[in-house]
């Protein structure tokens, strides 16, 4: 079906995306931020998604942007030049309405050495700084925004996507890593002004390798703060993720078993940082302990 | 391939699935990438996935394509659950009022245990009611908790006078919206069913504290809903698809079915919804109608509606090809949503209330 086929097909994490837009603005953002994605090959396509200029008296005196998934607009517009903010979080929308192929938990994934660290918090508690600040230090990016566990074993399914950081999370993460690379930025958004770190190499690479779940850390950047991680009780931690899931009703008897499993098999700590530099150190050498043990 | 023939495609695959399942293990990825949006369209995901999970096919088809049919299943099967339980509490609220409560639709079909309703998309509970119960029932629901989801002065007012069923109810705890009617279609519509019928054949269900209409009813009512209240739009076409299933399970288990679904209808004024069903269930999906029930109908619709209604009842309901939209489509459903409102109320009715609806959208902006 040559004639379907208009747009590019990425690999983005477990999903095939096919993604249709003419704005050049869009174009040469993805490209850079999505530069290092396998091409899909495959005739399926998980999402479809079109982003276009909405057909009507508007488009003349005031450029806008929507978000079309399978031929139909999914939301309100959006001004022309937050393209990028829109395809992400239209993605994420629809990722989050529609995969309960998995258990959804709302959080940040990383891992080193075959140890994956779930940071599941609710948004502004720095989730998503800390776990791009852990992908610019060696550790392994799976996600800032969705913990996919893999209904039939459990597992961490990877989904690495650009981070949208906000306000001064983007300074923070340019001081912290000069060599990152951003994405152009989009001030006034409803989240502020945004910017999208461009996920390292390495992580997008190895997408297709699922990861242990080892650690529920509940991050909480608290300024001027020494880093300390506290043990919590198991019960507790378990009704955090579960609560923080995106589909935890939905899954039904499903989504405890795999709550459960998880908190099972992690050890489960709140966690207070100021200090990147100090936070990626101290995880490395949580990680390299429990590697001895 | 021109975008003709990729339309005609989509159409030819929806009706596959539903009238030739077990094919469908043959289908290659491009044709899966095209069938699963058009079903997902249609609210037939869960429907397709579990009728293929019977067929034990499921663990056939290609991985991305299973996960699909995983995450719709999952969905149904919770909105299930959530519609059952929004049921046993209305029913907890009102026990002390011992008023009959018939279960409509989606819900009544959960209760018959009908195998095609694990997989239904459900979103809100209906219920109808005899209409002098209605207003102690609302009371003691809003008593109970629930909400009105109508704040609008005009609106309230327009369902109270015109409509068959009170604003939707909500408990603000949970999600699904309770429907309480007191016919099957609005006062204002030229078909006038008499409740009083269908209540009085509403059957008890088998170890379960609650009732649904009866059999031949329940088709009756799947079918004015369809064509004579919705406006066969393609969210419409699983309403096609549940008469489909119905008539295929009931003219099995009950004894000179057609006669008796037949009569039914000239009783309740309701001949002319009932031939669109069984000619549309019968032209797309081949269900079993005798060909002679068709062709000696009594209340059939003139020679030019029917020809007018096969032209366009099937463009509106169908899914379109995605990639393809087409003008002429859009401009039918227009025609359909017009027709649908002209049906529900006369024209001295409709006008003023059009009028009023735009002024409503254009204040909105």
């Amino acid at each position: 079906m040559a004639s379907s086929a208009k747009g590019l097909r990425v690999v983005i994490g477990s999903f095939r995306v096919r993604v249709h837009c003419r704005e050049k603005s869009f174009i040469n953002t993805f490209s850079l931020l999505y530069q290092d994605f396998e091409l899909s090959r495959s005739d399926f396509n998980d999402f479809h998604i079109a982003l276009q200029r909405p057909l009507n008296l508007r488009r003349w005196y005031n450029r806008q942007i929507i978000f079309c998934a399978d031929g139909q607009s999914a939301f309100e517009p959006f001004p022309l030049s937050h393209a990028m903010p829109l395809f992400e979080w239209g993605l994420n929308w629809f990722i989050a309405r529609r995969s309960h192929q998995y258990l959804m938990l709302h959080a940040g994934v990383v891992e080193k050495k075959g140890s994956a660290i779930i940071f599941p918090a609710l948004p502004g508690s720095g989730k998503s700084t800390l776990s791009a600040a852990l992908s610019l230090r060696g550790w392994r990016f799976l996600s800032d925004e969705f913990g996919l566990v893999r209904a039939s074993d459990g597992l961490l399914q990877p989904l690495p996507r650009p981070v949208p950081l906000k306000n001064e999370s983007i300074g923070v993460i340019r001081k912290f890593a000069p060599e990152a690379i951003f994405g152009p930025q989009f001030p006034k958004t409803r989240k502020g002004t945004v910017a999208h770190l461009k996920p390292v190499w390495s992580s997008v690479e190895n997408t297709h390798q699922l990861a242990h779940p080892r650690f529920v850390i509940f991050p909480q950047y608290t300024p001027g703060s020494e880093t300390t991680l506290t043990k919590v009780p198991k019960h507790y931690a378990f009704l955090r993720l579960a609560t923080n899931a995106f589909n935890y009703e939905v899954m039904r008897e499903k989504g405890f078993f795999l709550v459960r499993n998880i908190i099972d098999r992690c050890a489960c700590f709140n966690l207070t940082y100021s200090s990147l530099d100090d936070v990626c150190e101290f995880l490395d050498k949580l990680i390299a302990e429990d590697e001895k043990l | 391939m021109r975008s003709s023939e990729n339309r005609r495609q989509a159409r030819q695959l929806i009706l596959r699935a539903v009238k030739k399942t077990e094919t469908l293990a043959e289908l290659t990825l491009s044709e899966w990438d095209l069938l699963i949006r058009c079903l997902r369209v249609s609210k037939l995901l869960a429907y397709i996935g579990n009728r293929l999970a019977g067929l034990r096919l499921i663990d056939q088809l290609p991985e991305q394509v299973q996960a699909h049919f995983d995450a719709a299943r999952q969905l149904a099967d919770y909105r299930k659950q959530l519609v059952l339980w929004e049921l046993n509490r209305v029913n907890q609220a009102l026990a002390e009022l011992g008023e009959d409560i018939v279960v409509l639709k989606g819900g009544a079909y959960l209760l018959l245990n009908l195998e095609f309703s694990n997989g239904r998309l459900l979103s809100d509970l209906d219920l109808l009611v005899a209409k002098d119960d209605i207003e102690a029932i609302e009371q003691t629901l809003i008593k109970a908790g629930w909400e009105t989801t109508q704040d609008d002065k005009y609106n309230q007012h327009y369902y109270r006078t015109w409509m068959h069923e009170i604003p939707a109810l909500r408990h603000p705890d949970r999600f699904v919206e309770v429907d309480v009617h007191h016919s099957i279609l609005p006062l204002s519509s030229r078909l006038k069913p008499d409740s009083n019928l269908l209540l009085n054949s509403s059957i008890l269900v088998n170890n379960r504290n609650h009732k649904v209409l009866a059999p031949c009813d329940m088709v009756l009512h799947s079918s004015v809903h369809l064509f004579y209240d919705a406006e066969l739009k393609v969210g419409d076409f699983r309403d096609l698809v549940d008469l489909h299933e119905l008539l295929t399970h009931y003219s099995v288990e009950i004894d000179d079915f057609w006669r008796v679904l037949l009569s039914r209808a000239q009783l309740l004024d309701l001949e002319r919804p009932l031939y669109y069903a069984l000619f549309f269930t019968k032209t797309l999906f081949d269900t079993d109608v005798p060909q002679n029930i068709l062709a000696e109908y009594p209340g059939k619709p003139d020679y030019l509606s029917r020809k007018l209604m096969a032209f366009l009842a099937p463009l509106g309901l169908m899914p379109e090809h995605p990639d393809f939209p087409e003008k002429k489509v859009s401009f039918i459903r227009w025609l359909l949503y017009i027709r649908s409102h002209y049906l529900r109320m006369p024209l001295n009715l409709l006008i003023p209330h059009l009028w009023k609806k735009a002024q409503m959208r254009l204040s909105a902006e």
